[in-house]
């Protein structure tokens, strides 16, 4: 490896963790407009223009609060836990494409971190690996509304993990790969997996919004029920770690959902011009956010038995049984059975 | 892809039937109610009907060629002596179920797991039956054990039925790191798990100058010992045969027995052939230990279950000789476990009768004066067991003959001696249950619970040790035809 | 000193550190945790090796799967601290001589070539070869496709014992309820 590649590794992270951490700051921003829109109010619009600064009055704000750590509380885990919900969210972006190749410096540099042949293996695993920031949130503020958050959002994301892994799988068939480049790249021409894989489709979005913990599925901090759920003892920056995490995942499953199911970056002339196909890429991305936003405000939250039964009995067998139809058709498809391809 | 449909699927299809008649009985028993399910016995029934006719139908295809068809890279085999194990664990299999829904019924068990675990298990025996493979040896022994350890707690919230199924799965569990341990070895000494590798191995060849190849026997001799209740590794039966539902445990002792000794022939004969001069003279010791240590035990108990449990060990003595005689001993073999399945079966079918959901004919007293009440269950019960003591004109006795022949030919007449002797004990307990039932002056009403499947079972295996009694070179010359 | 050293000595570090620290730890779910620290470095250690697909199943089944559950039911349980006496005694001498058994069979493996003048079957391009996915995919489901399946009936049958076992049927519930609503009335 030479002083230029890794050069480029390190710039490429920094410009993915600072393109992450402002897309979690105006994520706030923008939710709260969305939402103030969606139920006719107006929202933050006093710092700054349209109120864009805002984020920045919040971090502001966060930064002075005091810091309290409960006195019963598990003192080490208690610090760990924010930063375990954050890391994993912001390193899972790595292997998503945001775009072509581009040619900087006499330098081919494609517009991804890692293109690694376990690509969405890593991807579940660090969604995975999220649970713990919660988990040990919640056991360790020492707090019974805490530890409840803690336990049901790791059930629940166990229960969604499965469903969300079946789902992919059945893109990773009519790809071949577990590389989200080369997914992208099969997606070539507008044959978006959507089409193909509608199915797919909507289990995955169901899980990535259960997986992010986000309303309708927000039982694990269901303020009516268990005050905030597993942050409730948490305030000033750690507090809004929990908030980055949550945000950056949002970010990064819709960046990896984008480039599972519509094409990633692809879109007309994105080729000739990759700062189109960046461009292709941010708007798909906003528009799985806004989505993200438009639940939020339109569902009430499910009933946690519901919420089982929807996991269990409902998008598990249904996953199951797309993975098995998906099977067949590739099999169909290389012994060319149908003729169809 | 193509590699994939390349196998050569047909080795399995048996095995194959059954797993998926078990995965649709889970999957309807969803929608059924509880007083639905018997339906599933009936299901289960075509299951092992069909499994049948596949595996005759194969047996016809194959009987007349010289090169047994392979499957899955060598792991397993399609031969004749497969093919009429299975056959006859499809029987037993099928045998079991006809018991099985009463007493489910009755206890309120009636769980479409159940036929699905029956099921699974026989799967594994098929499994067993062509296993060309240590991984396919270890793993058709599991798939048959599990469901077992499960099916013994099936009555769970009874406490011995618990006790049963803890036991077996620790001890099994325990037996199951023998047979892992013994199966490492083998491939350190020799680099292999296929049983042709095995065969021409080096170590084979000269077995004593390998030390881990004779542990790795050794090991595996216990693992596989504790499956068809060998002793010293029989400690667990008794309790397990006593503990488990009555129709889990008639099938456990037809068909577990059958299995463990169908891999014992698969291992020793196909896979350590050339060193037989290790296992034979220790086989032999044990086979003698085995029926004589069942026989004593057997003696000494005053619950039918146990007694039964500790005879079952003493057969598997009996079948050792036959396991170690070879060649003629197989078909004996066969022939014996055909018989001895037919026989426990009747047997445990009677005891199934003597049972109304609360009161249970366990203890030998219970059986006092029954030919008064129901003259039809106490002939039938002493055909059953006059036919386990190998009382001539009854299957028994021939099955006997035809081990004890297969022994002395192969030049095992001391162990033969000891059998006969064994035999001429065993006929002291289970003589005794007759002369209580027709002898002594009964104690209360027996339970009694009617039942046409039940009495369905219990006719083919009257009849069948009847007539196998009657005409015994029938099915001997169908077998080696 | 190559950058591959320097990581890997860091990695090892860690793995050891945790696997200690796990050991000693009194408490329940710091055990736990140490334990996935210790995955991750395992994991990390693959990727080293040449062989990034068994660290993304290594941090996916164990620590994002198995150790998930072991948190919840450690949670679930409540903090025990762990008993001064031990349950068999003779155990910790007895782990402690056997633990130095493994650790020394291990070293003679790796050093194999050393030992016996023999090369071992691992060489660097062995390792890379079967360190990829489509090397995996072709000795499970091509050489070793039976006992592969063989092994997945395996465990739904154990899945189902669980369930048998477990599971309470309506009626036994409702024997179970019976008496103390009667006691009540």
């Amino acid at each position: 490896m030479g002083t230029a590649d890794f050069v480029e590794i390190v710039v490429k992270s920094l410009v993915i963790i600072w393109a992450l951490l402002t897309g979690f700051a105006y994520m706030t921003w923008f939710e709260r407009r969305v939402i103030a829109r969606l139920q006719s109010r107006v929202g933050p619009n006093r710092v700054g223009p349209s109120g864009l600064l805002q984020p920045l009055a919040d971090g502001v704000k966060l930064m002075f609060k005091e810091d309290i750590v409960p006195a019963e509380a598990d003192r080490a885990l208690y610090l760990l836990a924010p930063l375990v919900a954050v890391v994993p969210a912001i390193m899972a972006f790595a292997i998503v494409p945001v775009g072509p190749s581009v040619t900087l410096f006499g330098r081919t540099i494609p517009l991804h971190l890692a293109d690694m042949n376990i690509a969405l293996l890593y991807f579940l695993g660090l969604g995975s690996l999220g649970v713990y920031g919660v988990v040990l949130a919640g056991w360790a503020s020492n707090n019974k509304y805490a530890l409840l958050g803690g336990l049901r959002a790791s059930a629940q994301m166990i229960s969604y993990e499965l469903a969300m892994g079946l789902a992919v799988l059945s893109v990773v068939m009519l790809a071949g790969s577990l590389s989200l480049v080369d997914i992208v790249n099969a997606q070539a021409g507008g044959r978006w997996f959507i089409l193909l894989q509608p199915v797919a489709f909507l289990i995955f979005l169901v899980t990535m919004i259960a997986e992010t913990k986000r309303a309708p599925f927000d039982l694990p901090e269901a303020e009516q029920e268990l005050v905030a759920g597993f942050h409730t003892e948490y305030s000033g920056m750690k507090f809004a770690l929990f908030f980055m995490g949550e945000y950056i995942a949002m970010i990064a499953i819709s960046g990896v959902a984008v480039s599972l199911f519509l094409g990633g970056w692809r879109g007309p002339f994105a080729e000739q011009v990759p700062i189109l196909g960046v461009l292709y890429f941010f708007v798909k991305l906003v528009a799985f956010l806004f989505f993200f936003v438009w639940l939020r405000a339109t569902l009430p939250r499910l009933r946690y038995d519901r919420l089982m039964h929807l996991g269990w009995k409902v998008l598990l067998p249904l996953s199951l049984a797309n993975v098995v139809v998906t099977a067949l058709a590739v099999v169909a498809r290389d012994t060319g059975f149908f003729g169809l391809w | 892809m193509e590699r994939f449909l390349a196998q050569n699927w047909t080795v399995i299809q048996p095995a194959l039937f059954l797993v998926f008649t078990g995965l649709i009985v889970l999957l309807v028993d969803l929608w059924l109610k509880e007083e639905e399910r018997e339906w599933l016995a009936y299901f289960s029934l075509v299951g092992f009907g069909g499994a049948g006719v596949i595996v005759v139908r194969q047996w016809l295809a194959v009987r007349g060629l010289e090169t047994p068809i392979t499957g899955f890279g060598g792991m397993m085999v399609l031969d004749t002596l497969g093919l009429l194990f299975q056959m006859l664990f499809f029987l037993v299999g099928f045998l079991a179920v006809l018991l099985a829904p009463g007493y489910l019924t009755r206890r309120r068990l009636q769980r479409g797991e159940f036929y699905a675990l029956l099921l699974f298990s026989t799967a594994g025996m098929s499994l067993l039956a062509g296993a060309q493979d240590l991984i396919m040896l270890f793993l058709g022994i599991e798939v048959l054990s599990i469901p077992l350890y499960i099916l013994a707690g099936f009555a769970r919230p009874r406490l011995d039925s618990e006790e049963a199924s803890l036991k077996y799965f620790l001890l099994g569990a325990f037996a199951t790191g023998f047979l892992l341990y013994g199966t490492a070895l083998l491939y350190g000494a020799t680099g292999t798990t296929a049983f042709e590798a095995l065969r021409a191995s080096e170590a084979a060849a000269a077995p004593r100058e390998n030390v881990m190849f004779m542990a790795g026997i050794a090991l595996l001799l216990v693992g596989l010992g504790f499956k068809i209740s060998m002793a010293p590794f029989h400690q667990w039966t008794p309790d397990v045969y006593e503990g488990a539902p009555t129709p889990v445990t008639a099938f456990m002792v037809a068909a577990t027995k059958a299995g463990g000794m169908v891999a014992l022939i698969r291992l020793l004969y196909w896979g350590l052939g050339p060193a037989d001069d290790v296992w034979r003279p220790l086989l032999g010791v044990l086979a003698a230990v085995t029926m004589t240590w069942g026989n004593v035990g057997a003696l000494l108990q005053r619950n039918v279950k146990r007694m039964l449990a500790y005879s079952s060990i003493a057969h598997a003595g009996y079948l050792l000789i036959g396991v170690l005689s070879g060649g003629v001993g197989f078909v004996a073999v066969l022939v014996y476990l055909l018989i001895y399945a037919l026989t426990n079966l009747g047997a445990f079918g009677v005891i199934l009768l003597l049972e109304d959901g609360e009161r249970e004919a366990l203890d030998i007293e219970s059986y006092r004066g029954l030919a008064r009440f129901h003259p039809g269950a106490a002939l039938l019960m002493s055909v059953f067991l006059l036919s386990l003591a190998g009382f001539p004109p009854t299957a028994g006795f021939f099955g006997k003959f035809l081990l004890f022949t297969a022994g002395i030919s192969a030049g095992l007449t001391w162990l033969v001696v000891v059998a006969v002797l064994n035999s001429v004990l065993s006929v002291f307990y289970y003589a005794r249950v007759i002369v209580k039932m027709y002898m002594q002056e009964p104690v209360e009403t027996p339970a009694f619970s009617r039942s046409w499947l039940v009495a369905g079972a219990l006719a083919v295996a009257a009849v069948g040790v009847v007539l196998l009694g009657l005409y015994p070179t029938v099915v001997v010359r169908l077998i080696t035809a | 000193m190559s950058a591959q050293f320097v990581i890997f000595g860091l990695l090892a570090v860690t793995s050891v550190a945790t696997a200690l620290a796990m050991i000693f730890s009194r408490n329940a779910v710091h055990g736990v945790l140490f334990m996935v620290g210790n995955f991750a470095a395992v994991a990390l250690l693959y990727v080293l090796l040449g062989s990034p697909f068994l660290a993304a199943v290594q941090i996916l089944v164990y620590a994002g799967a198995i150790m998930v559950l072991f948190l919840f039911v450690v949670m679930l349980m409540g903090p025990e601290p762990a008993p001064l006496w031990e349950h068999i005694p003779g155990q910790r001498p007895l782990a402690l001589l056997f633990g130095l058994l493994l650790a020394a069979g291990l070293i003679a493996a790796v050093n194999v070539e050393e030992l016996t003048g023999v090369p071992g079957i691992m060489s660097q391009e062995v390792l890379e070869r079967l360190g990829q996915p489509t090397a995996l995919a072709q000795t499970l489901f091509e050489r070793y496709l039976l006992p592969f399946e063989v092994t997945s009936l395996l465990l739904l049958i154990g899945m189902i014992g669980a369930v048998v076992l477990a599971k309470r049927e309506k009626h036994e519930l409702q024997a179970e309820r019976a008496p103390r609503e009667g006691g009540a009335e």
